[in-house]
């Protein structure tokens, strides 16, 4: 199963490809798989099985008990009315009977369906949630978001009713036919065949159906898909929208990608219907021939009135499962769609993980070492981004990055935590391969204030104490005061606990960095690195903040991403990085003597108008 | 096959399986859900106008439905014509028969047409009425104001353009057929009363019983759906927030934590799943037991027989129809949790094409020309986003047609506010805000975006290939200006690294970008927008100095004789803008070029020397200057 995920990385565009390539055989092997899964929970299964056998047992006595009971009233035309009336009574009785029965199993049948389809439900939920938890940035970095969710919610939606609807539901049609099939053809072989005759085109039919269904659903799916996305992105930067007026524009992209996945979704309803009603033809020319050659036979003398309403009423039990047909169909369609991508998903292989004799991570003198690391993007793998990386930093060390945009800066901040693997070359924390510990001690040892804030949609106060969700009141107020939020909070209308909007909109952009600031200082990390986190916070505020940090400083090692000089020149270690290669190195001193780039950002930023061409 | 965590190993690793105080996964606001009767006048009203521009083929549908309904009904009628007039034992006339027969086959024939055009033409004019009704919705958005917007989680917007209106679509599908099992419920009725009236009568009498015992299912059925709903929408939302969050969620390792959070959220939505499965199904039996009462009681009756009150073909056509008498009831009673979520999508639905649109265009509205000066004025501004707490106060500034004009200050200082009331985001409280000598409020919203480009704060690239995201909706754009506008903010040569260049496509929101990469390719957008006003909010904030200075440079000569409105926090940017303005706590307190302003020896004075001097120089109260109040805001 792994190689599914291999021919994912070569795809970055389309994880789930190998899932759309794959036809019936795929769709069996899935619908195998769930089977499989739903028959884990035995007695539930059993229960629903065993019940059903016995409510398709019971609504097949009903037309057995109906003919008899009309053979005895024509009979009784003939006999002296008291055993008539005890006849007749007996089988009122048992009509009632039988018929509370089978209700009451049918109960037990479909609830526990459902109940099955619902604790499946209920796990893969789970495995999902555990599975994007796990999933490196790599993956994350590839697909959609609105894809994932996709999986997440309509592709479990679509096989969670797999066992009631499509699996019980067969069961259940083919009990019917199979036990009325023995009652009718040991009744009458010649009748019993022509009330059968719709079997086989009904059986041929379905299965042609199943396959193009599957098709559709396929496709459909995916154009949805495309669909959710415009309408999300949309919605995200409807700031965008508005403030280029591009209003006309989206609508117009909605309007195609809407009317593409219209166009197939009418082409579905109709597959649907041509085929619903064929099969209903097919079963009701079935009845027709019954009501006609069993006529005759009546007539003929060669079997009873009683006998025919047998036939027909076992003909109108069916009516009801044979409509369902094209239900059951369309549910064996979705789940087989549904069930490949959903473990396509589940089966991705997750490229970070810990190493089989993964240690916890042990800090003493909290030195972070780069030795000759080159790395490239997953997916990208033939556009190098760093080169022979290598520096080092011991606690209480400052080490400054500084460079143009997309030289690899925060490509740097995030292979310390191990977001993603280094391709060559080696990181170690106090001589620790950062490979071989851990991620959850790598994890909690290195914060990454990171360059674009996701703030969550809940309070200040669980934002700030993400990382440490026992913390205790005071501390999250340290940590607030440290990033300068505290005051800011206290003016808010429901202090700490005032909830913050999705991605943090109502927070202003230097607010929402102070925010993640305090959320990395709670963690308490012997490594953290600001990743330009101080890029919409006017240098007053920032110098607070940093002077705050320094009295953590000595205890651990601090990694700055700047733009602003001021903010990286008493560093320890400046590191000027162009092309993901350090081209100058050395302390702000140092580098204002020799090096050629960062003197020339000194100049911009300390000595005004003297410099530039730009006037 | 797939690993099913096991949620015992989980918890072991989080102290005892205790829940942290403060944790929580999804979202923190709970939705008010909207759950009420299974019948709103006013809300099958709404959806009535959306499917009223199909109402042809509305009819048609139900015309259709209605004759299948008869071909239901007639069958059992020619089943007992062929029992009591042709199916007599050793009668000689086949021709009875024949004719049953032929009757049979006409209507079955009739019956296929009918169920094909009822199923294909309802199928396809629900899809196109869910396409209009999510159209509605998403060209309604397009105009809402963006204080709604800014409170609104796009998620839960998300989940009613799909949501809600699949439950539309469930239930325009079922409401034909609700007027198909109706008409056949009372097709049944009244020939069975047609037949025999005391049989019918006696087969009727069956159904009060059902609907009083209807009548207490109800009220508990209804909150079991309601909490079924609920737990979903809730479980779906912390799922939601898993995949947007995961990056901040794997670097503070949070995935214990979460993971229980969310087993606690998936297992309670188990309980009520199973708790409404229970409601739905419990009346499967009781109208069996109904129908079964039924059948014992026809089929006593039928001793009538023996009084030749009435005939045997009448009491198969009565065992026939009980048959069907209950299926109709059958899917109405599952009809109903279907119907009752329809409302509720249909009621939350109707909310979003009533929200308010605060900011409209006013009817004698002006276009602002192309050829306009480009000056932008506050005067007087007051604004806030709750009015009660301005966060511009009595603003006045004015900026010259051509003239490049600075905001700085503390975060939080409302610079990103004020340019927002340049685009009219937002009205003003009080005051005025003039584009071109106009009021803004005096403009179509169109006309304003069109001369106005913005490159904000966070830089936001759609799903496609870069030149798409450049050129955004100026598809007339030409691929050399493009490529122009992508040299003059210096994007071009990372741009033509990439594989595919410009054609490469970006991942979800640019995430193959690094952020000052995104910010370039949003600059540029601003630039192949070709506005009379560029208005730059912390454009180059991730960007190098030295790159900065390349794109200044590139710019000038781009943007000669057009107005521009930038902040900054690194004041390197600024100096070279013709004037600046420094605001604070939402009020300008100091004006002019940075000569001037140095020489004031104010705020800015103070920012500007923080922005290269040495920690260690800084005297504490020097840093008390602007942070606490830049705190406050
Ligand atoms: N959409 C919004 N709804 C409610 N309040 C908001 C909204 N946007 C900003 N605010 C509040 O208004 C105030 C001013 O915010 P604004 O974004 O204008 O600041 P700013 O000067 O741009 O700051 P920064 O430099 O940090 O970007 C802040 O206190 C902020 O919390
Ligand atoms: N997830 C990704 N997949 C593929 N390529 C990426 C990804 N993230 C970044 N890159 C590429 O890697 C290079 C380095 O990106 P990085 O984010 O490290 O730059 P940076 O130095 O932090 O720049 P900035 O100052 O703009 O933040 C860029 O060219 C970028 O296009
Ligand atoms: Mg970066
Ligand atoms: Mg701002």
């Amino acid at each position: 199963m792994n190689s599914h995920a291999d021919g994912a990385a070569n795809n970055p565009r389309n994880p789930f490809a190998h899932v759309e390539a794959a036809g019936w055989g795929q769709g069996l092997r899935t619908l195998t798989r769930i089977t499989y899964m739903n028959l884990r929970h035995r007695w539930q299964v059993a229960i629903a099985i065993g019940s059903t056998f016995i409510a398709a047992a019971l609504q097949l006595l009903i037309p057995k008990l109906l003919g008899q009971a009309v053979d005895q009233v024509r009979m009784g035309e003939g006999i002296s009315g008291g055993t008539v009336e005890q006849a007749l009574w007996t089988s009122a009785l048992l009509l009632l009977a039988v018929s509370v029965l089978r209700g009451l199993f049918t109960l037990a049948q479909n609830y526990f369906a459902e109940s099955v389809g619902h604790h499946f439900a209920y796990e893969l939920r789970l495995a999902c949630y555990d599975k994007i938890q796990r999933l490196s940035f790599s993956f994350h970095d590839q697909g959609h978001s609105a894809d994932l969710i996709t999986i997440c919610m309509l592709d479990i939606e679509g096989v969670c009713w797999y066992f009631s609807t499509a699996l019980v539901r067969a069961v259940l049609l083919a009990m019917l036919i199979g036990i009325g099939a023995y009652m009718l053809l040991s009744t009458n072989l010649e009748l019993g065949v022509v009330a059968l005759s719709f079997v086989p085109f009904v059986a041929w039919r379905s299965s042609r159906t199943q396959l193009k269904l599957r098709a559709t659903w396929d496709e459909l799916q995916g154009r949805l898909s495309v669909l959710g996305r415009v309408m999300e992105e949309n919605l995200c930067g409807i700031r965008v929208v508005r403030a280029f007026a591009a209003q006309a524009y989206e609508m117009l992209k909605f309007e195609r990608v809407s009317q593409n996945a219209l166009a197939l979704a009418q082409e579905r309803a109709d597959i649907y219907a041509r085929d619903t009603s064929a099969m209903t033809f097919s079963f009701f020319f079935a009845m027709g021939l019954v009501l006609w050659i069993g006529g005759s036979k009546v007539i003929a003398g060669e079997i009873s009135v009683g006998t025919l309403t047998t036939f027909l009423t076992f003909m109108t039990v069916l009516q009801m499962p044979v409509r369902q047909i094209g239900l059951m169909i369309n549910a064996f369609a979705r789940a087989s769609t549904c069930g490949s991508r959903l473990f396509g998903f589940l089966d991705l292989d997750i490229t970070i993980k810990d190493a089989p004799h993964a240690r916890p991570l042990e800090i003493s003198e909290g030195t972070v070492r780069f030795d000759n690391v080159s790395f490239a993007y997953p997916g990208a793998e033939n556009r190098q981004i760093l080169r022979n990386i290598s520096f080092q930093a011991r606690k209480g060390e400052t080490v400054a990055i500084v460079g143009p945009p997309g030289s690899g800066k925060s490509t740097i901040a995030h292979l310390i935590p191990r977001f993603y693997d280094v391709t060559g070359g080696t990181i170690t924390l106090d001589g620790q391969d950062i490979r071989n510990v851990t991620l959850s001690s790598l994890r909690r040892a290195v914060a990454v204030v990171q360059q674009d804030p996701f703030l969550f949609t809940t309070t200040v106060e669980n934002n700030v104490a993400y990382g440490d969700p026992w913390a205790n009141e005071p501390r999250i107020e340290r940590a607030s005061e440290s990033a300068q939020l505290h005051n800011y909070i206290l003016g808010l209308p429901a202090g700490y606990k005032t909830v913050v909007g999705e991605r943090g909109v109502s927070l202003s952009g230097g607010q929402r960095q102070r925010l993640t600031i305090a959320r990395a200082m709670m963690l308490r990390p012997s490594v953290i690195v600001f990743d330009d986190s101080t890029a919409a916070i006017d240098a007053a505020t920032e110098q607070r903040i940093r002077s705050a940090m320094r009295r953590f400083a000595k205890d651990r090692v601090t990694i700055i991403i700047a733009h602003r000089l001021s903010s990286v020149m008493h560093a320890d270690q400046i590191l000027f990085v162009e092309n993901g290669e350090i081209v100058e190195r050395g302390t702000h001193e140092e580098l204002l003597v020799k090096a050629r780039r960062y003197e020339a950002l000194h100049n911009l930023q300390t000595r005004p108008r003297d410099d530039d061409g730009a006037n | 096959m797939s690993q099913i965590p096991d949620p015992e190993s989980e918890r072991k690793g989080v102290r005892d399986g205790t829940r942290p105080p403060r944790a929580v996964v999804g979202s923190h606001r709970i939705e008010d859900e909207v759950f009420g009767r299974a019948f709103d006048k006013n809300i099958v009203r709404r959806i009535w106008a959306f499917v009223e521009p199909y109402r042809t083929k509305a009819v048609i549908a139900v015309v259709a439905v209605l004759i299948c309904a008869g071909v239901q009904l007639l069958i059992p009628l020619i089943i007992r014509y062929a029992v009591e007039h042709a199916i007599t034992p050793g009668s000689r006339d086949g021709s009875a028969l024949l004719a049953a027969a032929g009757a049979f086959f006409l209507a079955i024939l009739v019956n296929r047409v009918a169920s094909y055009m009822q199923q294909s033409v309802i199928g396809k004019m629900v899809e196109v009425v869910l396409f209009d009704i999510r159209r509605a919705m998403f060209g309604h958005l397009q105009k809402v104001s963006l204080s709604f917007m800014d409170q609104t989680e796009v998620g839960r917007l998300m989940s009613r353009l799909q949501g809600d209106v699949s439950s539309i679509q469930e239930f325009l599908e079922t409401s034909v057929l609700s007027v198909g099992d109706i008409a056949l419920l009372f097709g049944i009725i009244f020939v069975m009363l047609w037949l025999d009236l005391s049989l019918g009568l006696l087969t009727l009498s069956v159904l009060p019983v059902l609907f009083i015992v209807r009548m207490f299912w109800l009220p508990s059925a209804r909150n079991a759906f309601m909490a079924a709903t609920e737990t979903n929408s809730a479980t779906n939302g912390a799922l939601a927030e898993a995949i947007h969050g995961v990056r901040a969620v794997q670097s503070m390792d949070r995935q214990q934590v979460n993971f229980l959070l969310y087993d606690d959220k998936a297992h309670a939505n188990l309980k009520t799943q199973l708790t409404a499965a229970k409601y739905a199904q419990v009346m499967v039996p009781i109208v069996d037991t109904l129908t079964g009462l039924a059948m014992a009681g026809i089929v006593l009756g039928g001793s009538k027989v023996l009084n030749d009150r009435i005939d045997v073909g009448v009491t198969i056509a009565f065992l026939f129809y009980i048959q069907r008498f209950f299926d109709p009831i059958r899917s109405l009673t599952l009809q109903y949790s279907v119907m009752q979520r329809a409302m509720a999508s249909g009621k939350r639905l109707t909310e979003v094409l009533d929200l308010d649109i605060e900011i409209h265009d006013r009817p004698d509205a002006k276009a602002l020309s192309p050829q306009m000066d480009g000056s932008i004025e506050f005067r007087n501004v007051t604004f806030g986003y709750d009015p009660k707490h301005p966060v511009l106060k009595n603003i006045s500034l004015k900026v010259s047609p051509g003239e490049t004009v600075a905001l700085v200050g503390p975060t939080g200082s409302g610079k990103s506010s004020a340019i927002a009331l340049v685009h009219r985001f937002y009205d003003v409280q009080r005051g005025q805000v003039l584009v071109g000598g106009y009021d803004v409020r005096d403009l179509t919203q169109e006309s304003l975006g069109r001369q106005v480009a913005m490159v904000l704060q966070e830089p936001f690239l759609f799903t496609g290939t870069i030149f798409d995201n450049i050129r955004y909706h100026r598809t007339d754009v030409r691929r050399d200006r493009v490529i122009e506008a992508a040299k003059a903010v210096g994007a071009h040569d990372f741009i033509v690294s990439l594989a595919g260049g410009y054609d490469a496509p970006l991942g979800e929101r640019g995430g193959n970008l690094s952020l000052g990469q995104r910010q370039l390719i949003s600059f540029a957008r601003a630039l192949v927008a070709d506005a009379k006003i560029l208005v730059l909010d912390e454009a180059t904030a991730n960007i190098d100095s030295y790159t900065e200075m390349l794109i200044q440079k590139a710019l000038t000569k781009l943007l000669e004789g057009r107005t521009g409105l930038v902040i900054a926090h690194r004041l390197a940017t600024i100096r070279n803008a013709d004037r600046i303005i420094v605001l604070q706590n939402g009020e300008v307190i100091e004006t002019g070029n940075h000569d001037q302003l140095m020489a004031m020896g104010g705020l800015y004075f103070k920012l500007y020397n923080l922005n290269y001097a040495s920690f260690d120089d800084l005297a504490e109260e020097q840093l008390d200057i602007t942070a606490q109040r830049g705190g406050q805001t």
